[in-house]
């Protein structure tokens, strides 16, 4: 719908529609606020610095780590746990299984809002971010690398993203037509989106096959970027759960009877995927590390932590996935999904920061003002996301 | 499905699919002409001339030769300084090295920038551009030799790094750590007329070296070519980098890109058709519509 289509006084009936939308609702002084708005104040302060004075004087960045926190948690583990709304869209649009619809839209808000704040979050790390437009305009396109393809689809898929969702915001805004057409391109928007998502979640893993000999053996395989992909899967799943879980509890009176039953039944489905996905994930670990002879390698400090992830983190939330499920134990899968996301995080972690130059003997730990600022990119996603929920009808009603 | 999604669908892909051009690495065999220079560390006798011609050079910070006791500490080089020269004691009495961008053959810093800004020029240097540089450090994440430094403080911070001195190549000069090194132990040329003399020396002394020249194929073979006379390993270097060129370690994964982008797509829209069961199309209409099950 181009902009001469819109009548003048609609936008402007738009414009005071959005004005009172943007008033708060509600107490103002609740735990949440009072714990989330002296942070956002404390990392603009931080953020200030930051581009005064450069990413040295709120980071423990180095030349051995040039990757910190705002990449390897913020970005990395953002988008990794941000999966759950291509594999919803699968799951729900590709294979029709329409037991999942009612929280497809919650979803695909919780996916667009975390590209937008945790791949966001990329814009604060980068040390001349004027220039983040050259890979996609200009004359300076790097083909050769795998961070091109990633930039390129980080947008792309932000925008499917936002296609996907924008039937919701046209409803809200009360634009039946464009709502329609919009609602009418769902299916190919999908389809772009899991492909896209597909190959950019396997691409930030692919940008480590490029540190092969700073990544310790144990977490470096040439099959990273099936990995990534592969645990962007449960990840997201463990995270719809996780999400789903806190969103029942905070937005009760949002949410209809229907769907708040219908919701046992998803998460016992949803439970079920992820303990597949994370035993095919188990599988690969274990035919790369059986074929890398690595069996030497797990004597030692690092051996261990190794052992931790991979059997703490996931084979045994796996097996809780598949008990609670088979049991209709709903604690148990829970603790199974916060085992779960934990287990991505961790994972992207060891392979950013901390298995990243192990050798090194001055290790990379964040400062506080790396977490302030993560913390701050968090609430400022929750805030958007609070807001949107209250005001557009993404939960189902029923 | 009806057509119109399909062409919908197909459209979109097509202005996804990136165009994916040049993403081979180069034959095995390097064939082009590339300036480097050949360190020979049985010559250097530490004087660190080059640290402080260098730094003239670029304007970077200018070591105090004769009073920083630096040969006391192995040192890296930094965002002040391009190029460090190290002292090792070693089996043969002390070894110095020096220490600066080794200018690859098919560099990793450059396969990782996504804008270009890091370039293997024509001539053999490889060059940084600040008008391009976005300020990821990917390079710095890619580059096996840890070589590209970052400004970490300052508002405008740039990746700092030897360039060969590119610019006075251009004029027709020598680097100028060449040209102030007075024991004779860099020689600036072409890399397959200094293969032949580094081989030279080598076979005409065959108790002076050790029988391997660094930078002929680590890496898939660097610039700078360095003679020694005790094992790599034990003056500062990495042996165990391989000689794969670092574009190697992701084509294989760029090259599947276009499949997925266009099989993918493909094998979701039929998917797609086969889960259309027919008990369903009656209602399909509603809840691709309303996008909630009625």
């Amino acid at each position: 719908m181009s902009a001469a289509a819109i009548p003048s006084n609609e936008l402007i009936r738009f414009a005071k529609f959005f004005l009172q939308e943007l008033k708060p609702r509600g107490k103002w002084i609740t735990p949440f606020n009072v714990i989330s708005i002296p942070i956002i104040l404390l990392g603009l302060v931080i953020l200030y610095f930051r581009f005064t004075r450069g990413l040295g004087s709120v980071t423990n960045l180095s030349q051995q780590y040039p990757f910190g926190f705002w990449i390897g948690f913020d970005v990395m583990t953002g988008v990794a746990l941000a999966g759950g709304a291509y594999v919803l869209c699968f799951v729900v649009y590709v294979l029709r299984l329409e037991k999942y619809h009612s929280v497809l839209k919650v979803t695909i808000l919780n996916g667009l809002l975390a590209y937008i704040f945790y791949s966001g979050a990329l814009v604060l790390d980068l040390g001349r971010p004027w220039h983040i437009v050259n890979p996609i305009i200009g004359n300076s396109f790097g083909y050769n690398s795998v961070l091109f393809l990633v930039a390129w689809h980080f947008l792309l898929y932000t925008g499917a993203l936002f296609l996907e969702f924008s039937p919701t915001i046209a409803e809200w805004a009360h634009w039946e037509k464009l709502r329609k057409l919009l609602t009418s391109m769902t299916l190919g928007t999908v389809i772009v989106g899991i492909t896209l998502s597909m190959l950019h979640q396997s691409g930030i893993g692919a940008m480590f096959l490029m540190a092969k000999p700073k990544i310790h053996p144990l977490w470096y395989s040439e099959y990273i970027p099936l990995l990534y992909f592969v645990s962007s899967i449960f990840g997201g799943l463990a995270m719809v759960i996780f999400e789903g879980t806190i969103s029942a509890k905070v937005f009760s009176d949002l949410i209809g009877a229907k769907t708040h039953h219908s919701h046992e039944d998803i998460i016992l489905g949803l439970g079920k995927g992820a303990a597949i996905t994370m035993f095919v994930y188990y599988f690969f670990l274990a035919f790369i590390f059986m074929h890398g002879e690595k069996w030497k390698l797990l004597n030692g400090p690092w051996g261990y932590w190794y052992l931790v992830e991979v059997i703490g983190f996931v084979l045994i939330p796996c097996f809780m996935f598949a008990y609670g499920v088979r049991n209709r134990r709903f604690g148990v899968i829970r603790v199974a999904a916060i085992m779960t996301v934990l287990g991505v995080i961790l994972n992207r972690q060891n392979v950013c920061l901390i298995a990243y130059n192990w050798y090194v003997p001055n290790k990379y730990y964040p400062s506080w003002q790396e977490i302030v600022v993560t913390l701050m990119v968090v609430f400022l996603e929750v805030w958007v996301f609070r807001w949107v929920v209250t005001r557009m009808s993404v939960f189902s009603k029923e | 499905m009806d057509r119109r999604q399909f062409l919908m669908a197909s459209a979109t892909v097509c202005a996804g699919g990136v165009p994916n051009v040049n993403i081979k690495a180069d034959d095995a065999k390097e064939t082009k002409e590339f300036v480097g220079v050949l360190v020979d560390t049985t010559r250097c006798i530490g004087c660190r001339s080059c640290e402080v011609a260098c730094s003239e050079t670029h304007n970077n910070y200018v070591p105090e030769v004769t009073s920083d006791n630096a040969l006391e500490n192995i040192r890296d080089t930094s965002e002040k300084q391009f190029t460090v020269v190290n002292r090792y004691v070693t089996e043969k009495g002390e070894v110095f090295v020096k220490k600066q961008c080794l200018h690859c053959w098919q560099p990793a810093c450059a396969a990782a920038c996504l804008v270009n800004a890091m370039l293997k020029t024509k001539e053999g240097p490889v060059t940084w551009d600040g008008d391009k540089c976005m300020g990821c450090r990917f390079c710095m994440i890619s580059c096996p030799f840890d070589i590209p430094k970052f400004e970490y403080s300052g508002w405008n911070p740039r990746i700092m790094k030897c360039n060969m001195c590119y610019e006075r190549l251009q004029e027709g000069k020598k680097p100028a750590c060449v040209e102030s090194c007075p024991a004779d132990a860099l020689m600036f040329g072409q890399k397959r007329e200094l293969m032949e003399i580094a081989r030279h020396r080598v076979y005409s002394h065959p108790d002076k070296y050790v029988h391997h020249i660094y930078g002929e194929n680590e890496a898939g073979g660097t610039g700078w070519l360095y003679l020694s006379a005790v094992p790599f390993n034990q003056i500062g270097f990495r042996t165990d980098l391989g000689t794969t060129p670092y574009p190697e370690y992701t084509r294989e994964f760029l090259i599947s890109i276009p499949l997925i982008e266009f099989g993918v797509p493909a094998f979701l829209l039929a998917l797609n058709t086969l889960t259309d069961r027919k008990d369903e199309l009656r209602k399909s209409d509603e809840w691709t519509e309303s996008g909630v099950e009625k």
